[in-house]
């Protein structure tokens, strides 16, 4: 389980920009849930990632993880229980490195970066089965270095190295925004095939009403900081791309545009 | 002729060694480390001292290592835990070291003389064939780059060594697979600084003496001898990098031997470095910030 409690964030204090995105943001996340979450540019979707993960600081209030208090824990130590995977897709791998040396390095989280051999040769066969599950033929392209795949190929990587070993939350970071939409389709597919398969409780911001709909099982739309919409089980299941693009519409008028 | 070939051969080698340590900080970690200038005299000093105290040459290896290590790890720290940038971490040590290398040394110049050093001593005059005296320094002189080369491509395969090449590569990949950079980077650039003071050993010990001033410029040494090496070398796939590194030491060592022989006077050697590098660079085309081309 993941609360946000009473989260307070500020941009540029201080200064005459200064500027309140959270003001007591309260957010709770039960474990199993496959949250989407949609809202404009500026509602503080990225920023709820980013405090989750640490990657920010908050100005008050608590987050707790599993019942722990990790407001003051740093961001790297965070990402024991975390996998990200970022809008751009060169931000999950290492371009420099091989694939084979890439899948190496993300089977070894958790544990000791040590004196031993980088690759396990044992491990090798394994690999090459997660990656043939992607269907891209990576698994024959095991010595290319990953900045010669392209953005699509890349990001069905960092999505699998970010969930190769066991974590409890996944944090989607609009992980499909910058891929065509055939691939995007095929990211998003295999996304869903990989939080059922480890069940794992999942935070999705997207710009794509249609994933927002079609999955997860709970969707929020944020505004300005706030929850607008929050929707779980059968109303969720019941919701239309039209339903939401109808608020998105009433929220841009209220603001003038 | 044949001893300038000598010559540059014996300094490329020696030099290589450093040149894989600031391979490692300036290619791998991305971090501009001038703290070269004052771990490589480091070394020289321990070495010198060490040696006229009647220790055994190998050990100065070993603990000049160690000695630079530890070097690099201040280095580190000064830049991670306390957020100073990593041009100016390394000036401030580059600067501080030149007093500690001096308190080291007790003074501005250690002569060795007739002391055993790594290219002389009694085991090898045992075991090297007379017919290979004049070429027992360039021998030795290779072995030994040839041994810290092996130790660190076998290092860079390591778990550990994914590590560090990651952190150059993609320090938000390394935060998500929940480690701290920090320490990644502390790590090269201690490792780093342990080849650079290595290299400042058995330089002292090829040139029979220490002397304070001698570190000036030899991060230029290094820095103009990884872009050659990486550059000219690049489309040899089959080549390691730490291989082109040290030939491209070999070469820049050739190229400031040449301009010297055209007739610069030997005290315009830091001129000819600097000027040397400069053309490198433009040549090269290295000279723009590294951009993450793969990106």
């Amino acid at each position: 389980m993941l609360e946000l409690k009473g989260i307070d964030k500020y941009y540029n204090i201080g200064t005459i920009n200064e500027m309140c995105l959270f003001d007591g943001f309260d957010l709770t996340i039960d474990d199993g849930q496959f949250v989407s979450v949609v809202g404009s540019n500026g509602s503080g979707k990225t920023s709820m990632l980013n405090i989750i993960c640490g990657s920010i600081d908050t100005d008050g209030g608590r987050i707790v993880m599993n019942g722990q208090d990790i407001t003051n824990k740093k961001e790297f130590k965070r990402y024991d229980d975390i996998g990200r995977v970022y809008q751009d897709p060169s931000m999950g791998t290492c371009p420099a490195m091989t694939i084979l040396e890439n899948m190496a390095i993300a089977d070894n989280k958790g544990k000791s970066y040590n004196l031993r051999l980088g690759i396990q040769k044992s491990r090798i066969d394994y690999y090459k089965e997660l990656l043939s599950r992607l269907n891209l033929g990576l698994e024959d392209k095991l010595h290319v270095k990953v900045g010669a795949l392209s953005g699509g190929q890349r990001q069905a990587m960092s999505l699998l190295m970010a969930t190769m070993t066991p974590i409890k939350f996944l944090i989607l970071d609009e992980h499909t925004a910058a891929l065509d939409p055939k691939t995007a389709d095929i990211i998003m597919e295999l996304t869903d095939a990989v939080v059922k398969e480890k069940k794992l409780t999942t935070v999705m911001v997207t710009h794509n009403l249609r994933y927002a709909v079609e999955y997860g099982n709970r969707l929020i739309m944020m505004h300005k900081g706030n929850i607008v919409l929050d929707k779980a089980g059968n109303e969720k299941k019941n919701i239309k791309v039209d339903d939401i693009l109808d608020i998105f519409n009433e929220i841009s008028i209220e603001c003038g545009n | 002729m044949g001893g300038i070939i000598i010559g540059v051969l014996e300094q490329g080698f020696i030099y290589g060694i450093m040149a894989l340590g600031v391979y490692i900080t300036y290619k791998i970690l991305d971090f501009p480390d001038l703290t070269t200038d004052g771990s490589f005299p480091a070394g020289a000093a321990l070495t010198a001292v060490m040696i006229t105290s009647g220790f055994n040459p190998y050990l100065t290896l070993i603990v000049s290592f160690i000695f630079g290590m530890f070097i690099g790890a201040l280095t580190g720290i000064i830049h991670v835990k306390f957020k100073v940038r990593d041009l100016l971490s390394g000036i401030i040590m580059m600067t501080a070291l030149y007093s500690i290398n001096l308190r080291i040394a007790g003074k501005a110049n250690v002569p060795l003389f007739s002391q055993e050093t790594v290219f002389d001593n009694g085991f090898l005059s045992g075991i090297m064939p007379e017919s290979l005296a004049s070429y027992q320094t360039v021998i030795i002189a290779f072995i030994l780059t040839v041994i810290a080369k092996i130790l660190l491509d076998a290092y860079l395969k390591t778990k550990s060594g994914f590590l560090l090449r990651a952190v150059g590569d993609n320090e938000t990949l390394v935060t998500s697979l929940a480690k701290d950079i920090g320490i990644v980077k502390i790590t090269g650039l201690a490792i780093a600084n342990g080849l650079i003071a290595l290299s400042g050993s058995i330089m002292c010990q090829q040139q029979r003496f220490f002397d304070a001033s001698m570190g000036t410029g030899t991060v230029v040494i290094g820095l103009a001898s990884v872009i050659i090496g990486t550059n000219v070398f690049k489309n040899l796939t089959l080549m390691k990098a730490t291989t082109a590194v040290i030939i491209g030491s070999v070469v820049y060592k050739g190229c400031v031997a040449f301009a010297i022989g055209c007739g610069m006077s030997s005290t315009d050697l830091k001129l000819v470095t600097a000027a040397l590098f400069l053309i490198i660079l433009i040549v090269t085309m290295d000279r723009k910030k590294k951009v993450k081309k793969n990106a």
